[in-house]
């Protein structure tokens, strides 16, 4: 079976010829014998398009997706709506298909996109210096640690246990290849306590990672917070939520030197957990260690106004095993879709989606926090997101749901062993309120059934 | 086939993409315009200082744009067509492996049941979801020849870095302490960046007249501090390290692990396996080998392919399978129980989008068009290497190292700079007047004036023709006036840009009015 | 850009570093060389004044589009003076190498080793035989 190839016997026959072999075999030669395959892989025959469809549309008829179900489910990537125009642009092949632009003169395009992106991420997070995209929110984290060790020379790392599980774990990982340490500072009344934050700063900090909204769904005070990290010359890293800083103080605005966060809310679909893109902005100071393409503007030989890609001595295909970074291929694309999204929302829209966002938020933590056996787990103010505790096992819960088909959240007992049977709610644009009276309805049957029931885990 | 037509050779008033000068969409903005028409929040509202301590909120709004939907949709369409790209044209780039980008994927991607579902979806409604993971590692593995295969990578430098992680991992376990990485002076950046990354310490391997690994320089160096050795096969140069086995046992007694990065594997599908070379870990680029479209800088992915002595380090959460218990169906899941894992390197489980797209591909070409594909792929390039090799491209621009390739080859345009007096750069500035993205240029560092050609196996016969003449017709013009090539180009978008001035003084935002 | 020469009254380094020996003190730069392979520059920090510079280790970094270059001092001691010019106009490196291209100004430890540096005739034939 042949896909996407043209090369017809006769072609073969004559480019052999102008090559001079006589078969294909010659040239693989420089295989040796004891390592050439001697049968075929291991693996099915090509089908035709048709069956390709039909057995992907299988697996995907086997998932349980926002359209099948109502779905609260947060925790850093979000059912936001996707315009359609964002479908159209992205799909573009222009947009679509070239290569990173190492050939500015041809990717104006591409290259343009990423200094409106920029652009756009400076405004949101009141930074002045955005890259053009990292992979996504975790890693952008652990990204951060590196510029800060690089910048400081210190070792520590101090993280608020509101900063996503993700976050920290990729902390740690990273942190073997950096040599690094992390000290978590823990919540109390679900936001970072601010004490025992101050008292895990040292002179060896690198830097101080807190996240906005944290991963309950609170606001926190990051100017306060970040005070401490300053006076001991650690660095301030936010992570944020950027549908968040549509209404939110940007955290530029409150002392922070790096805000980093997932953009997956920003005109990119679910799909699963990715591909999405991660954002990087910082104080100009840092603009010579940020990891990353960065586009800058500039004139060509005419006068011309364009864009190239700047600053890339920092990066791995000049600098190495000094660069800021090892990032090659990141996430353009999708940084476009975030791009559009943002222009289709626009200055007006965007501070609207955010204001929406938190009245929904507010009424269902209302309509939740009424229900029997249903108890907030902390009652700062929320935008988008808020951690509920219920009297029932959450696991069993959550498929009582389900099974009424209503996603209800994310279950916290896992990575926050303090919050057994919490539950995290995130609200979307998409959310009706006729849908959240839905979830308290159901939430508030499930809880019902099974309060004070001895259930044992895993039984029917 | 009619000869080639000669590409203008100066600027006259511009082509109309060149007079259309470049606007933001910041600047096509107008104060109360707007596209986005949102639902009413539909509940009881509040003010929102009371929801939230105004010291908390925005004092104004962040400046995005204020234009309506149709002149959005014009401005990323007129912008897009500022950009060349693989569905339009030739694109040689060298080990990027710029083969077509289906459709089909990305319609099977468009599915709601892949693209509408949340990484936090409970295990058991996402059945289909895990499956497609599940039977994509087995497929890499089975191309890899190595058993256990992590997706979470979101690129090729991820998969390096979660390698290297690995390596030190695995060390650790056995209470040895190495510090060192070997790496070929052909290496990719992204390998000595890692190294960095990972906490080591690059030593660089000398590289032999045949283009492999100098086996005596590798002998010198590889000893106990030597944690691993960062290869790939073939290498930058298009080249096969027949010397593969050799170097494997002397890292192996060393007692270091054997990296593979994968960005050329796309030579040796269905004919080699690194496994069998004696590779521990090889990274997969699925936006090479596997068709995920490049998006003009991403998204791709990564995934790792390990041995059995590294598969307990593999990050968290790995997707496995669990044989049903009463004869009903296996149930697939994300198993967290992993006492020796190196962790996770990102949020939940991978750029799952790109993983529909590469299965998608699998199944379609199978194991026979995957086999297929390397043959060809590394018979276009052969043959654009013998097309080179001849008339002034073999006497200007020759080949670098004077053997067979396999999907790609470098050739050095010192002679070129020499006796015409065009440089590399000036070649690949001229034939984006032809139409043609160049092909990589100034790598591998160790040739002179380096270009790095992969026509890859979706490009026909007359495209190859085409580049051989395109580059013969820009030598035999330099020959005449080398001054030609070194103003080009001249019919692009825009012509040389000053990087100087762009680095200098950056400006990487639109400054607020 | 500058013509390629290389000053008699000054000492050279291997690695493409100048320096003016004017008793205990010295100016180090870069050479016609360095920046004519470094290309257009644009960007150099200069060390901080008080820093200590060892012959034969890197000080400083220099920086043009396509590549970063560490910069080395050809004699050791402490930096006295640093061209702060150069944060703003680093294209002076190119145009001007040994004369407003100057990167620091040093008191000498050892004076003595500026026997171990090149004269010009010296480094023009080490320039002459790497090509």
């Amino acid at each position: 079976m042949t896909r996407y190839t043209s090369a017809t016997d006769r072609d073969r026959r004559e480019m052999l010829e102008a090559i001079g072999v006589t078969s294909i075999d010659e040239l693989f030669e420089d295989i040796p014998e004891d390592l050439r395959l001697k049968g075929p892989l291991d693996l099915p025959d090509g089908k035709p398009e048709t069956e390709v469809y039909d057995r992907l549309s299988e697996l995907a008829s086997r998932n349980t997706d926002a359209e099948s179900e109502t779905s609260f489910l947060g925790a850093g990537m979000y059912d936001h709506y996707v315009p359609a125009i964002v479908d159209a642009i992205t799909s573009r092949s222009e947009f679509l298909t070239p290569y990173t632009p190492y050939q500015p003169e041809i990717s104006q395009g591409g290259l343009q996109v990423m200094f409106e992106f920029q652009t756009a991420m400076s405004e949101l997070t009141g930074l002045p210096v955005s890259n053009a995209a990292l992979y996504e929110g975790p890693s952008a984290v652990a990204s951060a640690a590196y510029l800060a060790i690089g910048a400081t020379g210190r070792k520590k790392l101090v993280a608020s246990r509101g900063v996503h599980p993700h976050s920290r774990e990729s902390l740690i990982s990273y942190g073997a290849g950096y040599g690094t340490e992390l000290v978590e500072v823990p919540l109390t009344d679900g936001v970072t306590d601010a004490t025992a934050l101050a008292e895990a700063i040292d002179d060896e900090t690198a830097a101080v990672f807190l996240q906005q909204p944290n991963f309950l769904g609170a606001v926190e005070d990051m100017e306060a917070l970040g005070a401490t990290a300053k006076q001991r010359g650690a660095l301030v890293v936010v992570a944020c939520d950027p549908i968040a800083l549509s209404i939110l103080r940007p955290p530029g605005e409150c002392g922070a030197d790096v805000a980093v966060g997932e953009g997956q809310p920003l005109g990119n679909r679910l799909d699963y957990g990715g591909p999405s893109f991660g954002f990087f902005c910082a104080t100009e100071e840092h603009i010579r260690r940020m990891p990353g393409r960065i586009a800058g503007e500039t004139t060509d030989v005419d006068g011309r106004r364009g864009f190239v890609l700047t600053l890339q001595t920092r990066e791995q295909h000049i600098r190495r095993e000094k660069a800021t970074h090892n990032i090659c291929t990141a996430q353009a694309l999708n940084a476009l879709g975030g791009m559009v999204h943002l222009a289709w929302l626009g200055k007006r829209g965007f501070a609207e989606l955010g204001e929406l966002l938190a009245q929904r938020t507010a009424y269902a933590r209302e309509r939740l926090s009424a229900v029997d056996g249903v108890e907030l787990l902390h009652d700062a103010p929320v935008v988008r997101e808020f951690a509920i505790k219920l009297e029932a096992p959450v696991g069993q819960v959550l498929d009582l749901c389900a099974d009424e088909g209503v996603g209800a959240g994310y279950p916290l007992g896992r990575e926050y062993s303090e919050y057994e049977n919490g539950l995290l709610v995130a609200i979307t644009e998409r959310r009706s309120k006729a849908d959240i009276d839905r979830l308290a309805e159901v939430l508030g049957r499930a809880v019902a059934d099974l309060r004070g029931a001895q259930v044992a885990e895993g039984v029917a | 086939m009619s000869p080639l037509a000669p590409a203008p050779r100066s600027v006259d008033g511009g082509t109309p993409m060149q007079r259309d000068p470049a606007t933001t969409v910041y600047e096509r903005s107008e104060e109360g315009r707007r596209a986005a028409t949102l639902p009413d929040a539909g509940v009881p509202e509040r003010p929102l200082e009371e929801l939230i301590p105004k010291k908390l909120l925005r004092e104004r709004p962040a400046e995005l744009p204020e234009i309506s939907e149709p002149e959005i949709v014009r401005h990323y369409n007129r912008i897009s067509r500022r950009n060349f790209d693989l569905d339009t044209g030739f694109y040689p780039l060298g080990s990027c492996t710029m083969k077509h980008n289906p459709r089909l994927n990305e319609r099977v991607a468009a599915l709601p049941g892949h693209a509408r579902l949340h990484p936090a979806q409970e295990s058991k409604r996402a059945q289909g979801a895990l499956e497609l993971m599940w039977l994509l590692q087995r497929s890499l593995s089975e191309i890899c020849g190595l058993p256990h295969v992590s997706l979470q990578p979101s690129a090729g430098s991820h998969g390096e870095l979660a390698g290297l992680l690995l390596t030190r991992a695995y060390h650790s376990d056995r209470g040895e302490t190495r510090t060192k990485v070997l790496t070929p002076d052909t290496a990719h950046g992204t390998n000595p960046a890692t190294v960095t990354m990972a906490g080591y310490e690059v030593v660089k391997l000398e590289t032999n007249e045949r283009g492999g690994i100098e086996i005596d320089d590798l002998r010198a160096k590889a000893n106990g501090d030597t944690a691993c050795l960062m290869l790939t096969n073939p290498n930058t140069l298009g080249l096969f390290d027949e010397n593969i086995s050799e170097i494997a046992k002397i890292v192996h007694e060393a007692g270091g692990t054997l990296y593979y990065d994968g960005a050329n594997l796309n030579a040796i599908m269905g004919h080699t396996r690194p496994g069998d070379m004696g590779f521990d870990i090889v990274h997969v680029n699925l936006h090479k080998s596997f068709s995920q479209p490049h998006g003009g800088g991403g998204p791709g992915a990564g995934p790792i392919a390990v041995s059995d002595r590294i598969e307990p380090y593999l990050p968290r959460p790995q997707v496995i399978r669990r044989e049903a218990q009463n004869g009903g169906e296996p149930r697939f899941d994300l198993d967290f129980e992993r006492p020796k894992s190196i962790g996770r390197l990102r949020g939940f489980q991978g750029n799952f989008g790109v993983f529909v797209r590469s299965y998608a591909y699998i199944l379609s070409l199978g194991g026979d068009g995957l086999q297929e594909a390397s043959e060809t792929a590394v018979l276009n390039a052969n043959y654009l290497l013998a097309r080179l090799g001849e008339g002034s491209a073999g006497k200007y621009t020759p080949i670098a190292f004077d053997r067979r390739c396999m999907h790609e080859f470098v050739l050095s345009g010192a002679p070129a700079k020499r006796e015409l007096g065009v440089q590399t750069l000036d070649i690949a500035k001229r034939l984006l007047d032809y139409g043609m993205h160049p092909p990589t240029v100034y790598f591998p560092l160790l040739v002179d004036e380096a270009l790095m050609v992969e026509p890859t196996e979706t490009e026909t016969r007359e495209t190859l023709d085409a580049f051989a003449e395109a580059i013969e017709a820009i030598l035999a013009e330099a020959a005449e006036d080398p001054g030609i090539a070194k103003g080009a180009p001249y019919t692009t978008p825009v012509r040389r840009l000053d990087e100087a001035a762009a680095a200098r003084k950056p400006v990487v935002r639109q400054p607020r009015a | 850009m500058a013509d390629e020469r290389y000053p008699e009254e000054l000492r050279y380094h291997p690695e493409h570093d100048w320096a003016r020996v004017e008793g205990k003190e010295a100016t180090f730069g870069i050479t016609w060389y360095a920046q004519d392979a470094l290309g257009e520059v644009v960007f150099y920090e200069p060390p901080e004044v008080g820093k200590q510079v060892r012959k034969d280790e890197a000080y400083s970094e220099v920086e043009s589009v396509k590549a970063v270059s560490d910069v080395y001092a050809p004699l050791s001691g402490e930096v006295t003076e640093v061209n702060e010019s150069l944060s703003e106009n680093p294209e002076k490196i190119n145009q001007d190498p040994y004369g407003e291209g100057w990167m620091v100004k040093v008191k000498l430890s050892d004076p003595s080793e500026a026997d171990q540096l090149m004269d010009a005739a010296a480094y023009k034939k080490l320039l002459e035989d790497s090509d």
